[in-house]
């Protein structure tokens, strides 16, 4: 046995309400830079839906992940070493951006310069690519609430199967919201195929990062991950991904879409599991039998043998105890209502769900039914095929059996408590009914709908002896703000400056000039962090001296608005 | 003049090209990578790139028979000089012309995709320029060497063979003995060749084109997963980004 830790998440999707402030908070906090217009480290899906990029899961067109080659033997699907080096000129699998979609901003000089007329003038979109004039046809969320699904949803591949049965009628839909983040995978695909050996796997907490200074822009990592979780920075030439906000983590405090989430549906914690028995439950003949298999490789943290090997591990006592706490832990393996997302894919994932039970509730309110009673809800889950079916190929391969009893656990704890808000005795038998003692019941009702804070996201500090010596909290992708113009080896070449000294730049700037603006700076990037909301910060629109746009006739239109605000450059 | 052409001009590019790298991978790691393109566009990448990269290998391994193979080791073994002109004129040609046809292909792109365009950094314009001045003298010299005409237009008439010139030349310059005569007898267009290259080189680290050097040769060997610790990095605390670049690491 070989005990690791593994900083886990779990969502409890009957709760988001697809408010995407997860995605936006991310984005302001760690892709909010030039060359990451289009990188969502955190999106937010409404299935039966696309999915961002477009029809990511369908691995025969991308070829992410692991399969078992005819010997059982775990492989990477687009194939091993020697076929990725062979490749290594153009990857035949990336997506291109018109894969994503084409990051755009408006023209809002025209807006703001334009002279009285009697026709509003019109703020037109430009390509952040290509910094030309483009129509908007494609987005991250574009399908956001079906919108336009009856034109794309049966292109949904997780349809496959059952896709003659779903219309998209609107009486009988159903549609629920799925926020993403990287997996974190126990059995990272993204790392297997970097042929530089950039991404790594943190042995403390298992944050999957890609190293920047190693990372050479190979590129076999994004179409490596099926989850297509790691993007490629288009001005740096290097790969980024969703990084568990490790800076927060690391000093106790959850990431930043956690924190900022309006439904409070993300729990955060850790899971002890044995190194030596991944790649055996990764190999598990059967796609059905992988969510059990990856199940079986957590370690109880209370068992005292699994203790002793973790201590033993040198993992610190205080992880231990926060292994015996973790939500994540409760959800995934006390209850077992958490299920992972595409077992299928054989890297492990480790950010669960809690299935929505809401298509199921929704479908019986519309048929006037009550849909807090157990009977109607159990009924309706047997009956209801299509959307346990769909929920099966997101979270178990296709197997609808664990997700028809996850259901029911959450059916069955819809109106036991019922009973109990409504000052009835509490029926024993509901709970029993889906194997459950009436007291686990209850704890996950807790969990599930009051926990505060403090036990929605369990995050032991990281030990270290210099601790103290910490300046900032600062990341591994780069979010600096490089070098102001394009240097001789290229945009965000050179030493990069760390926040803290940027911050200071800034107000220093700010301090000392003649304007009320400042928190801006030449390459277009509006910096919001000491901006008192006073004046307009320079780069808060696009100018025509970013070196990103060519210098086209109608990118040429889109002046700085701030022809008086010459700071100077800060650094 | 021989001398400073022949003897100090190559040994300065050479001394830029190392130290130049040294400084590059200590200033800029972050910088180094081959700063791709294929988020743009892949359609024209997908053909030209792989030509370019396979073409310009196979041009490389041409070069280390060529110049450093000994001819007195080829005819030891038994290698005729035709067979050995024969093959080194086929693969030589092949492998040549479709470096141009990649290359060209790129460039192509370069220009006419606005993206990639935008994203050309001056040095880059320079790089490429210089890459495909190189790599047409070097074909001309090819060219020139068998079926004569141009690229002959040095001392030395028909039939320079390069092996007896050129190659003796560079195995002198890297034991640090050169002979300036060996290259001053060499045609024309070997002189060029070299003079151009000699400037590439001397670019080079200043160039996207330092990714040659991170080639993963690695990966065939290492473990699929890589694991590391948090405090791996020198100075690096908990929660920071260890600033610490360059000459502080
Ligand atoms: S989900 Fe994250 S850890 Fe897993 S393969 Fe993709 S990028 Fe790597
Ligand atoms: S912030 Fe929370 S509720 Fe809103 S979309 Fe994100 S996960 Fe869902």
């Amino acid at each position: 046995m070989r005990v690791m830790a593994q900083m886990a998440m779990v969502m409890n999707l009957d709760k988001c309400i697809g408010c995407h402030t997860c995605s936006v908070t991310c984005k302001q906090a760690w892709t909010n830079r030039p060359g990451t217009e289009y990188v969502w480290f955190n999106n937010v899906e409404t299935r039966p839906g696309l999915g961002y990029p477009r029809r990511y899961e369908d691995q025969d067109e991308w070829e992410g992940g692991w399969v078992l080659n005819r010997r059982g033997n775990l492989t990477l699907r687009a194939g091993g070493r020697l076929k990725k080096l062979a490749n290594i000129f153009v990857n035949p699998k990336m997506p291109s951006i018109q894969d994503y979609y084409e990051p755009w901003t408006y023209d809002y000089e025209t807006l703001l310069n334009a002279p009285a007329q009697q026709h509003f003038p019109v703020a037109r979109p430009f390509s952040l690519i290509s910094g030309k004039q483009m129509n908007v046809s494609w987005s991250a969320n574009w399908d956001d609430d079906l919108g336009g699904s009856k034109e794309t949803a049966h292109q949904d591949v997780m349809l496959k199967g059952i896709s003659d049965k779903v219309k998209f009628e609107f009486e009988q839909t159903f549609m629920f919201y799925l926020p993403r983040i990287c997996e974190h995978c126990l059995n990272p695909s993204c790392a297997a195929s970097c042929p530089s050996g950039a991404i790594y796997k943190r042995s403390e907490d298992g944050i999957v990062l890609v190293d920047q200074d190693k990372c050479r822009g190979w590129r076999m990592c994004i179409s490596g991950c099926p989850y297509k979780k790691v993007y490629f920075n288009h001005k740096t030439g290097k790969a980024e991904k969703c990084t568990f906000c490790f800076p927060r983590i690391e000093v106790g405090i959850p990431t930043v879409c956690s924190e900022t989430c309006v439904g409070r549906l993300r729990y955060i914690g850790l899971m002890l599991y044995d190194a030596d028995r991944v790649l055996e439950a990764a190999s598990t003949p059967d796609d059905e039998d992988l969510y059990e298999a990856q199940r079986s490789v957590f370690l109880d943290p209370h068992d005292p043998a699994v203790v002793r090997e973790a201590e033993r591990a040198g993992i610190p006592g205080d992880w231990i105890t926060a292994a015996q706490r973790s939500p994540v832990y409760k959800l995934i393996n006390d209850y077992r209502v958490a299920l992972p997302l595409h077992p299928e894919y054989r890297t492990m994932p480790m950010v669960w769900y809690i299935p929505p039970l809401s298509p199921v509730v929704d479908i019986i309110k519309d048929t006037g039914h009550d849909g807090e009673d157990r009977d109607n809800l159990f009924a309706a889950i047997d009956t209801l095929r299509i959307p346990v079916e769909y929920l099966a190929n997101l979270f178990t391969a296709g197997d609808p059996k664990p997700v028809t009893g996850v259901l029911r656990k959450l059916a069955a704890m819809r109106s036991y408590m019922r009973d109990i808000n409504l000052g009835r005795d509490p029926d024993e038998s509901i709970p029993e009914g889906v194997g459950m003692d009436p007291e686990a019941m209850y704890e996950m009702y807790r969990l599930l709908a009051l926990a505060k804070y403090a036990e929605r996201y369990v995050i032991p500090t990281a030990h270290s002896e210099d601790a103290h010596r910490l300046e900032e909290l600062a990341t591994d992708c780069a979010v600096g703000d490089y070098s102001d113009d394009m240097g001789a080896f290229g945009e965000g070449s050179g030493v990069l400056p760390t926040v803290a000294q940027e911050n200071f730049a800034m107000l220093k700037a700010r301090q000392t000039a003649d304007t009320l603006v400042g928190g801006g700076s030449k390459s277009g990037r509006v910096n919001l962090l000491n901006w008192d909301g006073k004046g307009m910060p320079e780069g808060m629109f696009p100018g025509a001296g970013s070196a990103d746009v060519s210098p086209t006739d109608e990118a040429a239109q889109i002046r700085d608005p701030q022809p008086g605000a010459d700071l100077g450059d800060p650094r | 003049m021989n001398m400073l052409l022949w003897v100090v001009f190559p040994y300065i590019c050479l001394t830029i090209f190392v130290v130049g790298h040294y400084w590059r991978y200590k200033y800029d790691k972050f910088g180094w990578t081959t700063r791709s393109s294929q988020l743009y566009e892949d359609r024209l990448l997908r053909w030209g790139s792989p030509m370019f990269h396979f073409g310009i290998l196979f041009v490389v391994l041409g070069h280390v028979m060529g110049l450093l193979v000994p001819k007195s080791w080829t005819d030891a073994v038994g290698i005729s000089q035709e067979a050995y002109h024969f093959m080194a004129i086929s693969v030589g040609l092949l492998a040549g012309f479709l470096t141009l046809a990649g290359i060209a292909i790129l460039i192509y792109r370069r220009r006419t995709t606005g993206p990639v365009f935008s994203a050309t950094t001056p040095m880059d314009k320079v790089m490429y320029a210089l890459l495909v001045v190189v790599i047409l003298l070097g074909l001309a010299n090819t060219l020139g060497w068998h079926a004569a005409g141009i690229g002959n237009t040095g001392p030395v008439p028909e039939h320079y063979n390069y092996r007896e010139g050129v190659s003796i030349w560079f195995r002198q310059f890297l034991t640090f003995h050169p002979d300036a005569d060996l290259m001053a007898q060499a045609p024309l267009g070997f002189q060029l060749h070299l003079l151009s290259a000699c400037v590439l080189f001397a670019l080079w680290p200043f160039t996207r084109l330092v990714h040659v050097f991170s080639a993963p040769v690695g990966y065939v060997t290492r473990p699929y997963v890589v694991y590391r610790s948090r405090d791996e990095r020198p100075g690096a605390g908990v929660g920071s980004r260890a600033p610490q670049r360059g000459w502080e690491r």
